[in-house]
């Protein structure tokens, strides 16, 4: 939260959910010097306080009683990136993805911890702060120079087709971010992939090998169920 | 008991007849009758009268079709009576007006009013007659109000063109007259309706003026009007009768009369049928027609089977009981029928025959008479010949083909040649054993006709061959008159008897075919368990047995009253038309369709599948041959198929209610046990959690920082274990609804063991966990979310039941088409009697304390990996420790 208080003002962040009793829990969670929450219980009362309060950041649940939550997030990247994470109850992985693929930046779901919430925010503020993307990326041992297209692990160069070193370009840069197969499909091979899920498995089978230790424990690319992707993000 | 007595009573029967007829009433709509004896009599114009003072009265009353024929007096009568649009049909070039029934039925009013009972509708209409439509609308509930002419009576029909010449071809069942709640004669007098007549007051259509003006004769009148009034009366008569039964008045009750005639396709069945009903109609008797069927049958024409067949339902829609009989001789099965039947007098017909044709053989009516006993013979004659029209065309024996004459020509010569190559010195007598010979080969090998033939030729070649003088045809000797005679009897006997047997076992086989088909159909219904193996027993079965291409179809479950195919021979498609003939079979329980009198034009005939409490479904029937739709043959196997194929899907789904039944109540005690487990597993942790935060939140001062941190501690792990619980609880529901759905996408197994693993991270932090992959695993398609649940559930249970320092193992490898996934611990293991039961629900194992979970886990996984169409058991590890196999198909 150093991030924040060093801006000198609290991250005013929207909290959209029909229970008040978590909106009180997320309210009181959050409201501290490094926050200041604005509450909206359903989704007309959420993008009119996007548009009064001008959120740094979106808690949005999905299940709302007045319009579906993906309507929201559509209704809201009409004109406005900021940062929404979707808070979803288990077992709706569709749900999910396409809250993801309307927009949405990431995902929690319910229930979760403080900690693990945070962390969240976290990534998402530094994300929109973040200007230019760095030249070369360093994570743990692994390092992407984007500029010389080169991937190391341990100081050693690694060979990637390039087809790998695209989806991992994607992924690296958009750490900490879920992006669905079908936003990777997408952007890496393009629209007439988007119904061949096994082009996307068999590539990152095969970057996993390359660049993680123990590829039956990723430790780069995190594996969201049912959902797509995550890149580690050292938060 | 004193005879007296009785007589004062009315008896339960007649009391039961008077309730049924009563409750009928009920449930259907009144019809009222306006007869007349001819057009022009007034009948539309009295039933609208009548009309409108029902609609003074208040009913509702709607005009569904009513002719005025222009008549000013008649319009003004429908005037401010709401009159329903007339439905169009274009007919070869012309818009034929017809009852809009489906309007009819959507308005269904009171009482509504249709002209011209005996009209026949237009082709493309529902029925193929209006009193069809009328029986529908009665059917509904809805009051009729019709009118009809005496002469389209079926029973009147015959006398009616005898008195007046004029054929008639529109004609209604005498049972609407008995229906009918009321018949109101609609009565002029004649000279009135001639003065009518030709003050232009009758309709005449055009086209038909001759005749109908050659039909109004004062004499045709007065015969019509009395035809009609005595119908009138004797209704009444019936209604009285009716009543004086029930109120138990003591009357000249006529002896039970049963009448019996026998239809035997002549051209004087018909008339026969007719005089019989009218001869019932007189004793108040019921009557039966019998239809006998020699093997003979099997020879003769089709248009003769079919007019047999006509005769037969003609006798059915006059009110007679049907039945066919398959017999050797006619006389004999009918004087079984009559007696068994309690039948007191035998109607049959007197053709006149040549007296050399009596002679040869007896008519049936004499040896009914020799036969007949207690049982009277009414001999009803006949004028000879009525029109030509009806005759029938018996297929005369021909002098036979071609064929015939070499065959016959062929074994005659051998027989006459043998004796001249090598044996000359043969008694003429041993040479008649010869021919006799070939007139039997002839006429096993070659049928009736070559043997015939072969007698023939046999007779004469002997003359010429062999009886001096010879070489010529002349006989000397005028005793072998005698042998030739003997030589052409014999092979005229012996070729008739062979016919015979080969016909009557034809027929045998036939019939031994159908038994057999039915029987094999019954067969694979008794041991049908499902819908899906009855469709199957039927198409297998009945499609052979008639050679026929069919349709089974059950009620949708999208529309209601509608059907959709269930099941259908290749190649078979039904437009929408036949659907509608379909739905209305289902919908009236009735057949219909080809060989029906109900939409006829359909190319299939429909049987309702229905017993008497619910109606499955409707079997669709296409028949090689058009004929074959009115054979009772047919008919009768289609109606056995049917009643056989709708007691096995009421027997099935009895069972299904059995089993669901069976299936709510093991719901129920799971239930039970859901509730036990529920109330435990959800208390307990609920009850750490309120009293740590309870605790807390008292800030009692006593409370060290370190004691506060293990309360807090205490509360997050109990609601962690919460919401395991509830998450499993909610999954087992899942699984239960049938919700569950199992969204496959190609999935990277090491993916799948990586996305479990990472989802356990925190507690396998200093596990020793071994992952053992085959080398090149495909991808597998599976539902990622669920079986990583799956693994996560295994993986846990593995932890939980081993020691911390025990290693643990996940392989996966391939074996054939399915991918085996393991997770293998070094715990107690799982006692043999135990390892079958515990991925059952709610299934605990003995377990150290602290471990326990919620007794779903594994029958989670279970669902879940059935649901892949996978399988899922344990073994005990030899050296001591559980290994847990999911088997899932790689391609399902």
């Amino acid at each position: 939260m150093n991030e924040s208080s060093s801006k000198g003002h609290p991250c005013r962040i929207l909290i959209v959910d029909d229970e008040p009793a978590i909106r009180r829990f997320l309210q009181t969670a959050l409201a501290d010097d490094c926050f200041a929450p604005v509450l909206a219980e359903n989704g007309h009362a959420a993008l009119a306080a996007a548009v009064a309060a001008k959120p740094e950041i979106v808690l949005l649940d999905l299940g709302l009683p007045d319009m579906d939550g993906v309507e929201v997030i559509a209704r809201l990247r009409q004109w406005s990136q900021v940062p929404i994470i979707v808070l979803s109850v288990r077992d709706r992985e569709a749900d999910k993805v396409r809250a993801l693929d309307a927009g949405a930046d990431d995902y929690l779901t319910k229930p979760f911890g403080v900690g693990e919430l945070l962390a969240r925010i976290r990534v998402m503020l530094r994300r929109s702060l973040q200007q230019a993307p760095e030249p070369v990326i360093r994570i743990a041992e692994l390092e992407i120079d984007l500029a010389r297209r080169l991937v190391t692990v341990r100081g050693a160069t690694v060979a990637l087709t390039p087809t790998e070193y695209e989806l991992l370009r994607l992924l690296a840069t958009n750490a900490g971010k879920v992006l669905t197969h079908r936003q990777v499909l997408k952007q890496i091979w393009g629209t007439a992939y988007l119904e061949q899920p096994h082009v996307l498995r068999v590539n990152i089978s095969n970057l996993r090998r390359k660049i993680e230790a123990d590829a039956s424990r990723p430790r780069y690319i995190l594996t969201e169920s049912g959902v797509g992707y995550r890149f580690r993000s050292d938060s | 008991m004193h005879p007296g007595h009785d007589r004062q009573r009315p008896s339960p029967e007649a009391m039961l007849r008077a309730a049924q007829a009563e409750e009928r009433q009920h449930r259907r709509g009144h019809l009222t009758i306006f007869l007349g004896y001819a057009a022009g009599v007034g009948k539309t114009y009295a039933m609208l009268e009548t009309a409108r003072q029902r609609l003074a009265e208040g009913r509702e009353v709607v005009a569904a079709y009513v002719e005025a024929h222009g008549r000013e007096a008649t319009e003004a009568l429908l005037e401010g009576m709401e009159t329903l649009p007339k439905a169009r049909y274009p007919h070869q070039g012309v818009e034929l007006a017809e009852l809009d029934l489906d309007a009819a039925l959507a308005r269904r009013p009171e009482l509504a009013l249709v002209d011209e009972l005996a009209h026949t509708n237009a082709p493309g209409c529902r029925h193929e007659k209006r009193w069809q439509d009328i029986e529908e609308l009665l059917a509904a509930g809805i009051d009729v109000y019709t009118t009809v002419n005496i002469q389209h009576f079926e029973s009147a029909s015959d006398i009616v063109t005898q008195i007046t010449g004029v054929p008639i071809r529109e004609t209604v069942p005498d049972s609407l007259l008995d229906q009918a709640t009321e018949v109101m004669l609609v009565d002029i007098p004649p000279e009135a309706l001639l003065q009518r007549l030709r003050q232009g007051k009758v309709y005449v259509p055009e086209q038909a003026s001759l005749a109908i003006r050659q039909f109004f004769r004062p004499g045709n009148l007065l015969a019509l009007r009395e035809l009609a009034l005595r119908k009138t009366a004797s209704r009444v008569d019936d209604d009285m009768r009716t009543y004086m039964e029930t109120r138990a008045i003591a009357g000249p009750w006529p002896v039970a009369e049963r009448l019996l005639v026998c239809a035997g396709g002549s051209p004087y069945s018909e008339r026969l049928i007719r005089a019989t009903r009218r001869l019932a109609d007189e004793l108040k008797a019921q009557w039966f027609t019998v239809y006998v069927e020699t093997p003979r049958l099997a020879k003769e024409q089709q248009e003769n089977r079919q007019r047999v067949w006509r005769d037969l339902r003609l006798a059915e829609s006059l009110g007679a009981e049907v039945a066919t009989i398959t017999a050797p001789s006619v006389p004999g099965a009918i004087i079984d029928y009559a007696v068994r039947h309690n039948v007191t007098r035998i109607v049959v017909g007197k053709p006149a025959k040549p007296r050399w044709r009596e002679m040869l053989r007896p008519p049936i009516v004499d040896r009914l008479i020799r036969l007949s006993g207690s049982i009277h013979i009414h001999v009803v004659s006949f004028q000879p010949a009525p029109p030509a029209a009806g005759t029938r065309s018996r297929p005369r024996p021909g002098l036979g083909s071609w064929t015939d004459y070499l065959v016959s020509l062929a074994l005659v010569a051998v027989i006459t040649a043998l004796p001249f190559l090598f044996w000359r010195d043969i008694s003429p007598t041993n040479q008649v054993m010869g021919y006799l010979l070939a007139v039997v080969l002839a006429a096993v090998r070659f049928g009736r006709k070559s043997a015939i033939l072969t007698a023939l030729f046999g007779v004469l070649a002997f003359d010429f061959f062999f009886v001096s003088p010879q070489w010529s045809l002349t006989v000397a000797d005028t005793e072998y008159l005698i042998t030739f005679f003997g030589l052409f009897t014999v092979g005229l006997v012996i070729s008739t008897l062979m016919a015979e047997t080969k016909m009557r076992a034809e027929a045998l086989r036939e019939r031994e075919l159908q038994t057999e088909s039915l029987y094999y159909l019954s067969r694979d219904l008794a041991v049908a368990i499902d819908m899906a193996s009855i469709l199957e027993a039927v198409r297998k079965n009945v499609g052979e047995a008639l050679e026929a291409r069919l349709a089974v179809l059950v009620p949708d479950p999208e529309a209601s009253e509608r059907v959709r195919i269930a099941a259908a021979s290749e190649g078979m498609a039904l437009d929408a038309k036949e659907m509608a003939v379909a739905d209305w079979a289902f919908r009236n329980r009735r057949p219909a369709g080809s060989g029906t009198e109900t939409l006829r034009s359909a190319q299939l005939l429909y049987l309702p599948l229905c017993t008497a409490s619910r109606t499955f479904g409707v079997l669709g029937v296409s028949l090689a041959a058009t004929a074959d739709f009115f054979s009772p043959h047919h008919r009768r196997l289609l109606d056995a198929f049917a009643a056989q194929i709708s007691l096995a899907m009421e027997r099935v789904d009895l069972a299904r209610q059995a089993e669901q039944a069976q299936v709510l109540a093991a719901r129920e005690s799971l239930e039970r046990a859901l509730l036990n487990s529920v109330s435990h597993d959800l208390r307990t942790p609920l009850v750490t959690i309120i009293g740590a935060l309870s605790s807390l939140h008292g800030e009692s001062p006593s409370l060290s920082e370190p004691k506060k941190r293990d309360l807090l501690r205490c509360a997050w792990d109990e609601a962690e274990r919460l919401n395991r619980f509830v998450g499993n609880l909610l999954d087992m529901t899942r699984l239960e609804a049938g919700e569950l759905r199992i969204n496959r996408e190609p999935c990277d197994v090491q993916d799948l063991i990586g996305s479990a693993l990472t989802i356990l991270d925190r507690k396998l932090a200093d596990r020793d966990v071994s992952v053992q992959l085959a080398e090149n695993l495909p991808l597998v398609e599976m539902d990622m979310v669920l079986m990583t649940q799956v693994l996560v559930n295994l993986i846990d249970n593995g932890l939980k039941y081993s020691s911390a320092d025990s290693s643990l193992e996940i392989a996966a490898r391939l074996d054939g088409e399915h991918l085996l996934l393991e997770v293998r611990d070094r715990g107690p293991g799982v006692e043999e009697q135990h390892l079958s039961r515990m991925f059952e629900k709610f299934y605990r194992l003995p377990v150290p304390e602290g471990v326990g979970g919620t007794g779903l886990g594994l029958s989670i996984c279970k669902g879940i990996v059935e649901a892949h169409q996978g399988s899922i058991y344990a073994v005990n590890r030899a050296g001591g420790g559980l290994r847990v196999v999911c088997r899932l198909p790689v391609q399902p």
